[in-house]
């Protein structure tokens, strides 16, 4: 059966309180998600008081201000800090999304900070994604023709071209797949929002001579049907994407060469 | 697959596993089209139950036997209880992860469904084609 309760290894403990600087007028609370493997300790939340007049506006700010001057120990990805690496989404005040382009302004009161949930946790706020991009590897995302290539360039109407717009824009932070309930439950098989989004992309992609092998590919009870429109993707992508309609689309394809 | 753990299959392996099923599409367009046909179905239903309320046995039963009402009410049962086994197959898919559970209970729901499926059809043809009461 699926598992409701953490196992006890993981149940999460309260931790250090990290006081504001003397002086600090303008503090907030980050309750962040600790868990060290070496330690043989269970996962703690640990407070940390940051002074907000001397931190920059965005959650990644402050949790570089928190590794830079408070706890050097605090484990967490980061890279581009303008929302196109993908590098530190971590779920925020309860909702998966990228540190860097979240306003620590939008969360009231003490902003929680826990890795992707349903991960298995490196360290801290760092996530084990190996599954994540093997299944990304599966869908084989790379154009795939038998055509022998063109003296120039493959041509792309301006209408095909159109078609990959709001997919080719995915930087697969994996916000969506680990929102999802189905993603939870069914990892193992099922590809989740962010990949089976990148595998309608080449579907999508007017050059790409595949098609059929792909969907030959996807169709599986678990692989692609286990989307049932929760729609959690949709909601949370920092992106502003939508995994759900790509996968709705994936679905009309196997319909429509079936009926 | 619970079969990799504790061995040193590569995480490409471990994520294509057995393939794919190449089916699931049946399943999904079989759920859609009984959802679409109880739809109208099953709002008649209940409306002529409504309008029975009261009735005698004799003008209930004559309202099922009439033959385009026992056809409806035959159509309206079997994609019932398909729609239900589809759905329920699917939660069990969604949360029963042992092979073995997994297949008892999918053989158990398909196997009441068409039990109580096929006892619902009888008690339809038994007052429209009459028989031992």
């Amino acid at each position: 059966m699926a598992e409701f309760t953490l196992p006890k290894n993981s149940k999460v403990g309260k931790g250090k309180h990290w006081p504001a600087p003397a002086g600090a007028t303008n503090i907030r609370s980050f309750k962040v998600y600790r868990y060290d493997p070496d330690s043989g300790e269970n996962p703690r939340t640990d407070t940390y008081d940051v002074d907000m007049d001397s931190c920059g506006p965005m959650v990644l700010d402050a949790l570089i201000k928190i590794k830079n001057e408070i706890d050097t120990t605090l484990t967490f990805r980061r890279s581009c800090r303008e929302g196109v690496c993908g590098s530190c989404a971590m779920n925020i005040d309860g909702t998966n999304t990228l540190a860097c382009t979240k306003f620590n302004e939008e969360v009231k009161g003490e902003i929680a900070i826990y890795p992707l949930p349903h991960q298995p946790v490196v360290k801290d706020l760092v996530p084990d994604q190996t599954h994540f991009f093997a299944q990304y590897r599966q869908i084989e995302p790379w154009i795939k023709v038998d055509t022998p290539p063109p003296a120039r360039e493959r041509l792309q109407s301006p209408e095909e071209r159109e078609k990959l717009d709001g997919l080719y824009e995915c930087i697969l932070c994996s916000c969506c797949s680990t929102a999802c309930p189905s993603y939870w439950w069914n990892a193992d098989r099922y590809l989740g929002p962010a990949v089976l989004l990148q595998a309608y992309r080449w579907l999508a992609d007017s050059r790409d001579e595949a098609t059929g092998e792909r969907l030959d590919q996807l169709e599986d009870p678990f692989r692609l049907y286990r989307c049932h429109t929760i729609m959690n993707c949709t909601r949370t992508c920092p992106k502003g994407l939508s995994p759900a309609a790509a996968i709705s689309e994936i679905k009309r394809m196997m319909v429509a060469r079936q009926v | 697959m619970a079969d990799d753990k504790g061995r040193l299959r590569s995480p490409l392996g471990h994520a294509r596993g057995l393939g794919s099923a190449r089916s699931g599409t049946r399943h999904y367009i079989a759920q859609r089209w009984t959802a679409l046909a109880l739809a109208p179905l099953a709002i008649w239903f209940v409306f002529g139950l409504i309008s029975h309320l009261g009735a005698s046995y004799a003008q209930a039963g004559a309202w099922i036997g009439n033959p385009i009402n026992a056809v409806l009410i035959l159509l309206m049962l079997g994609a019932l209880f398909h729609h239900a086994q589809l759905g329920l197959q699917v939660v069990i898919e969604d949360y029963v992860h042992g092979h073995g559970s997994k297949l008892v209970l999918l053989i158990l729901v398909k196997g009441l469904a068409l039990f109580f499926a096929t006892l619902a059809i009888l008690a339809v043809l038994r007052i429209s084609i009459g028989g031992p009461a």
